[in-house]
Parts: structure tokens; sequence; C-alpha cells
């Protein structure tokens, strides 16, 4: 399986969020901790150079710069960015990335697991069997994306809005203490279906098929697109891959 | 069989008697560890909610004390080395203390190990054959190594014991390479457990190789300087007396290896504040916050102060040669790096998230009464073993003697 998202199209408006918390049975609650999205859409800045600025720098008043300070930094990450709360998507101001679990092909979560639980399937996502997680999250700080969520405390998730269909390495409901992430709606797409996230995109940013078909829609966005991959330096080989047109 | 039993019964026996001031020591740290004991409740039937770790920051005070006493456990091994291997007088007699304090630390460690879990239940999942052992994974190594150093300090330190409790002489053929073997067994628990963090390249914080040498510095700045406080201790209030000449030897360790872990951070800060790239932002946080969060700045701008006070008073000849000053400087020493390797070290490498985010973390009071909980059940363990140990080395037990009471 693979995933490709066209950044370009992508207008914030979190849908997909939503959509995946609905989808599988992720915690909703209101204490902090309690409430769960596997995908975060990190707001980005759109900087710019301003001639005002010019002469700015640092260290200031010693006649030497060593550094300038003619812009506003321009899509850096910075604190609580997908705390975001618009009253109308898309920004002027701002671009958009959405992020979730990689599926990395070389997944450091998976080698620093101390009892397996956590592991790459056949078909390509990363799985968790809840019911072994020992919640000990070395995991969690092993991945590079912040794609994994610990349940602090048992999950909140009201009866009438539980999605009952459900698949035991995927969204059937967690307990206390054990860890959870995306894993590409396995209930959906091992039936043939598109991932809710998907399926729910507005401008239809998003695309998920099958990596080993050459006529697939990701293996032609392989094919034909400029395609990037987050912190490739890390050789985590996401399966997830961004793309613009 | 018979020795045996003899030996446990005169050795419990021997340390349940003590005077007012010894209950109520013992006392105290029970209240404390019954705390420690509801609190354990509350986590496993509230959950990770009551503590102040969340999806962000997901290891807090638990893990650092976890890293800081394995360096305490290993630390150990600067009494058992001089002893042994440059064959130490003063050590000598006092090595088999040294081993006491490593087989409590490591205790100690794996109470830690319980209280960070989110599923203490399921640990068992961990031990073949009844679960999954990992050899990928760095835990795994660290729960495996640790026990090894457990055993291997129990077998050396009780058969030690047993021999001066039974007047039998030492069988050096094998205890002699076990004692060896212990030693190179302390380097080994403390680098993988500094393996555990800096071997994940998400957290730029941590990621470097300096990592397994500046924790075995600062573990064996700490451990001695314990362990200086503990034989002041001792030597006020037992007939054991504890050699000028160990404690001397061990102040030494201690200035040295934490004049060394100072030069570690100070590299560390140049290193990283020269380039100033976004993988410096969690010592940034540390040192001065970021973006208007400032938790750790205080943490950290004390434990520099508390190290390099320590160092200077340590090079100062007039506390250096009192025995009676010298523990001021081994208690600031011992501060500053549990600080230092703990949450000034645990906590930024969570600061910024792998995507940015930029979070606070604050221990609640549930974490702090559980430290506070796992402390006290330290000491209470550290002070029966000790309390026999002494007993045995000042020959107050013995096979066949009368049981006499310590002071
Ligand atoms: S993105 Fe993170 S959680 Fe997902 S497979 Fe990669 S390392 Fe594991
Ligand atoms: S938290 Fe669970 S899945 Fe993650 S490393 Fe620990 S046992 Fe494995």
């Amino acid at each position: 399986m693979g995933y490709a998202l066209n950044i370009r199209k992508c207008i914030g408006c979190r849908r997909c969020v939503h959509a995946c918390v609905a989808e599988n049975n992720q915690s909703r609650g209101t204490r902090p901790g309690e409430k769960i999205e596997w995908i975060q859409v990190l707001r980005m800045e759109r900087g710019m150079f301003e001639t005002e600025k010019l002469d700015h720098g640092y260290p200031e008043g010693l006649g030497i710069q060593v550094g300038g300070n003619a812009y506003t930094p321009a899509g850096q990450v910075l604190e609580g960015q997908f705390h975001y709360n618009p009253e109308a998507v898309p920004e002027k101001d701002a671009t958009y990335m959405p992020i979730a679990c990689m599926q990395c092909e070389k997944p450091p979560c998976v080698k620093v697991c101390p009892v397996r639980t956590t592991y790459r399937e056949g078909d390509g996502p990363v799985v968790i069997d809840y019911n072994w997680c020992i919640g000990c999250r070395m995991c969690m700080g092993a991945c590079p994306y912040w794609a994994r969520r610990i349940n602090v405390t048992t999950p909140v998730l009201p009866k009438a809005e539980m999605n009952p269909v459900t698949h035991y390495l995927g969204n059937r409901p967690r307990m206390r203490g054990v860890v959870e992430k995306c894993h590409w709606c396995l209930q959906r797409t091992r039936q043939g279906r598109y991932p809710a996230c998907v399926e729910v995109c507005p401008v239809g940013a998003r695309k998920f098929g099958n990596l080993l078909d050459p006529e697939s829609e990701v293996s032609k966005i392989l094919e034909r697109k400029n395609v990037f991959r987050l912190k490739a330096e890390l050789n985590t080989f996401p399966k997830f891959f961004y793309f613009y047109d | 069989m018979q020795q045996l039993i003899r030996f446990a019964t005169d050795y419990v026996g021997y340390v349940l008697k003590g005077g007012a001031k010894f209950y109520a020591w013992m006392g105290s740290l029970a209240v404390l560890i019954a705390c420690m004991l509801y609190v354990f409740y509350l986590q496993n039937t509230e959950g990770l909610i009551v503590t102040g770790m969340t999806s962000q920051i997901h290891d807090g005070l638990y893990f650092a004390n976890l890293v800081f006493l394995v360096g305490v456990a290993a630390g150990a091994v600067t009494i058992v080395f001089p002893a042994y291997v440059y064959h130490h007088e003063g050590m000598h007699k006092v090595s088999v203390l040294g081993e006491m304090l490593a087989i409590t630390a490591v205790i100690m460690v794996m109470v830690f190990v319980f209280a960070h879990m989110g599923r203490p239940d399921r640990l068992w999942h961990m031990i073949p054959p009844w679960g999954i052992y990992s050899f990928s994974a760095m835990l795994g190594w660290d729960v495996l190594v640790l026990n090894g150093y457990l055993i291997l300090n129990f077998i050396c330190g009780f058969y030690y014991l047993w021999c001066k409790y039974t007047g039998n002489p030492i069988n050096k053929k094998w205890f002699i390479p076990l004692v060896y073997v212990a030693i190179v067994w302390a380097l080994s628990i403390h680098t993988v457990t500094a393996f555990l963090i800096s071997t994940m390249p998400s957290r730029p914080m941590w990621h470097h190789s300096m990592m397994p040498i500046r924790f075995i510095c600062t573990a064996f700045a700490a451990g001695p300087a314990l362990i200086i406080l503990i034989f002041m201790i001792i030597r006020k209030n037992t007939r054991f007396w504890i050699d000028d000449s160990a404690i001397k030897l061990l102040s030494t360790i201690v200035t040295w290896c934490l004049g060394i872990a100072i030069f570690l951070t100070l590299s560390e800060v140049v290193v990283e504040l020269y380039a100033r790239t976004e993988h410096a932002n969690g010592l940034y946080y540390l040192m001065f916050g970021l973006h208007g969060l400032t938790g750790l700045v205080p943490w950290f701008w004390s434990a520099v102060v508390l190290m390099i006070g320590a160092f200077i008073l340590f090079l100062t000849p007039a506390v250096r040669n009192d025995v009676k000053r010298l523990p001021i400087p081994c208690a600031m020493a011992f501060a500053g790096i549990w600080i230092e390797k703990g949450m000034g070290l645990i906590v930024p490498g969570f600061i910024p998230t792998p995507i940015g985010e930029v979070t606070e973390y604050h221990p609640t009071f549930v974490e702090w009464l559980m430290m506070l909980g796992i402390w006290a059940f330290g000491f209470f363990i550290l002070t029966i073993l000790l309390k026999g140990a002494i007993g045995i080395l000042l020959g107050d037990i013995k096979f066949g003697g009368q049981a006499a009471t310590a002071k």
C-alpha cells in the first residue's frame, strides 16, 4: 500500500482529522491528554523579506553582522501550529501540511519495541497489537514524525459514536495505557475501500493505492510528479509521499 | 543447609533490633512507601492521566530517576574497582557495602520501571518463554544487563558476607573472576542505558555518541558522592570505622569525574549553540526557554551552579582535606547531577516534538509522591542491607556466636 498527498491542494480544513477520529474510534474527551487525533494538519506561515529590515541583524550595534533579520521565517513549524482556529480556510498567509504515520519501510518504532507488539505487516502498514503493548513508550520516542499517541486513561468513546466495523490490528477500541497510531484504515483498505481521510478530502489532495500495481494512482504519481518524503535523511523510507503539481 | 537457615535468621534477627532512632527512621520510610503504593494504585486505575505526561512529553520524572539510578548502581564500582584491582586496603574493607548499594539502586530502577509503564501488569510480555524478548530493542538489553548486574552483585556481596559469617575462607578461584566480571558489567549497564536514548535520531538533543561517556562520568561522580555521604552516616551511627584513605580516594574520583562531566556539558553547549540549528532547540529550551516557555530554565541553571560550585569546593584544600566539610560538596554534586541527568536531559529531548510543537511538562503531585516513595523504599532496603553487612563485618553476627545487638 502507498499514500500520496498533494500539498498544493490542501486547504487546511481538517475534515480528514475529524473523519479519522470518527472512523477509528479515537478518544474524544476534554481533559488534557484525553483527546487523541492521529492526523495533524500543520499550518505554515508564508514568510517574507522586508526592505525596512534590511540592516537589522545580530549582533546589534557592533557594525558587523553574522546574521540578518530581514525576514519573517517561512515554512517554519512553530509552537502549537496545528491548534490553529481560523474563521475560514484556506487562510491567505498560510500553507498547510498534513502529517500522520508514514508507515515507514524501515520503521524505527518497530526496532525499539521490547515486546515486538508493533510490526510491519506484509502488505505495508505498521500495526500495533494493543493487547500485547506494555505501554513503555519507546516507540513514541523513536518515531521521527510524532505519529504515535498514548492512551493516558481509558479512551472516551460514547457508545452511540462507536464505529462497529473494526479490525483487530486497526480501529477496535483501545484500552488504557497502550499506544496507538494511524494504520491506513485496515478495516477498510483490506476490503478494497479507501481510507476515511481519502474519502472525505473535499479537494482530492489525498491519494491511496497499491504501490506494486504500475497502473494505480499512487504509482502514476510517483512516476510523473515531483515527489518528496519527510525527513528522508533518516532512512526510514516512508510510504507516505508528498507531491505538488 | 542448616548453616544457611541460621545465617538468614541471625541476619534478620540482627537487623530487626535497633534503637528508637532506627525505628523512627524505618517508620517514616514506611509511611512514604504506603503513599507510593496508593499513588501506584491510582495510576493503574485512572491511568497516566494523573501524571504530567502527555503524548508530547511521554517520559518524565520516573524515566529521569531511572536513568540517574542506573548511574548510582554503576557508581558502586568505584569502590569495588580500587579494592580488587589496586588492592586498596581501606576500600577492600568496605567493598561489600558498595555491592549492597548497587543491589539497592538496581531494585529502585526496577520499581521506577513499574511506575513508568502504561501497563505494568503486562511486563511479563518481555520475558520468555511466556513473552517475547526482542534483541533489537535497547530496552530489552537494558533489562537484561540490569538483571545480570543485580544477580552478580547479589552473589558477590552475599558470598563474601557468608564467608565472613561462617569463617570459611573465600574461594578465590571463582570469586575473583566474578568480581572482575561485575566491574565490567557495571560499565555495560550505564552504556546500554545511554544507548537507550542516544540511538534515536528522531530526538536530536540525545542523538550523539558522547552520551555513554557522559553518563559514566556523571555516574562516577554521583555514585561515590552518595557513598561518601553514606559512609559519614555509618561512621557516626555505628561502631564500624571507615578509613579516611577510602573517603579520600572516593572524593578524588568524584572531583575528576565531575570535572570531566562539566567539560563535556560545556562542549555540548558550544557545539550546539555555535551553529544553532533547529536540532539545538531542545538545549536552547533548557538553557533559555523557547517561545516564552521557560519551565526548565531554573532547573538547568541550578544544576550548573551546584555542579561547578561542588567542583570548586572539591578543589579547595580546606574542604577537600576536612572530612567534616566534605559532605557539603558531595550533596551539591549529587543534587546537581540528579537534575542535569534527569529532568535536564530527559524532558528537553521532547521539546520541541519532532513536528515542532513546544509544550511543557510539569510533574504532578502524584509523580512527586511516587518518586519520594520509591526513594524511601530504596533507603529502606539499603538500611537493611547495610546494617546486616556491617553486623557481619564487625563480627556481631557469627555462626555459632550469640547474636549481639547493634546500636
Ligand atoms: S511514522 Fe513513526 S509510527 Fe509510523 S511507521 Fe514511521 S516511525 Fe513508526
Ligand atoms: S509502547 Fe507498546 S508498541 Fe510502543 S515500544 Fe512499548 S510495547 Fe512496543
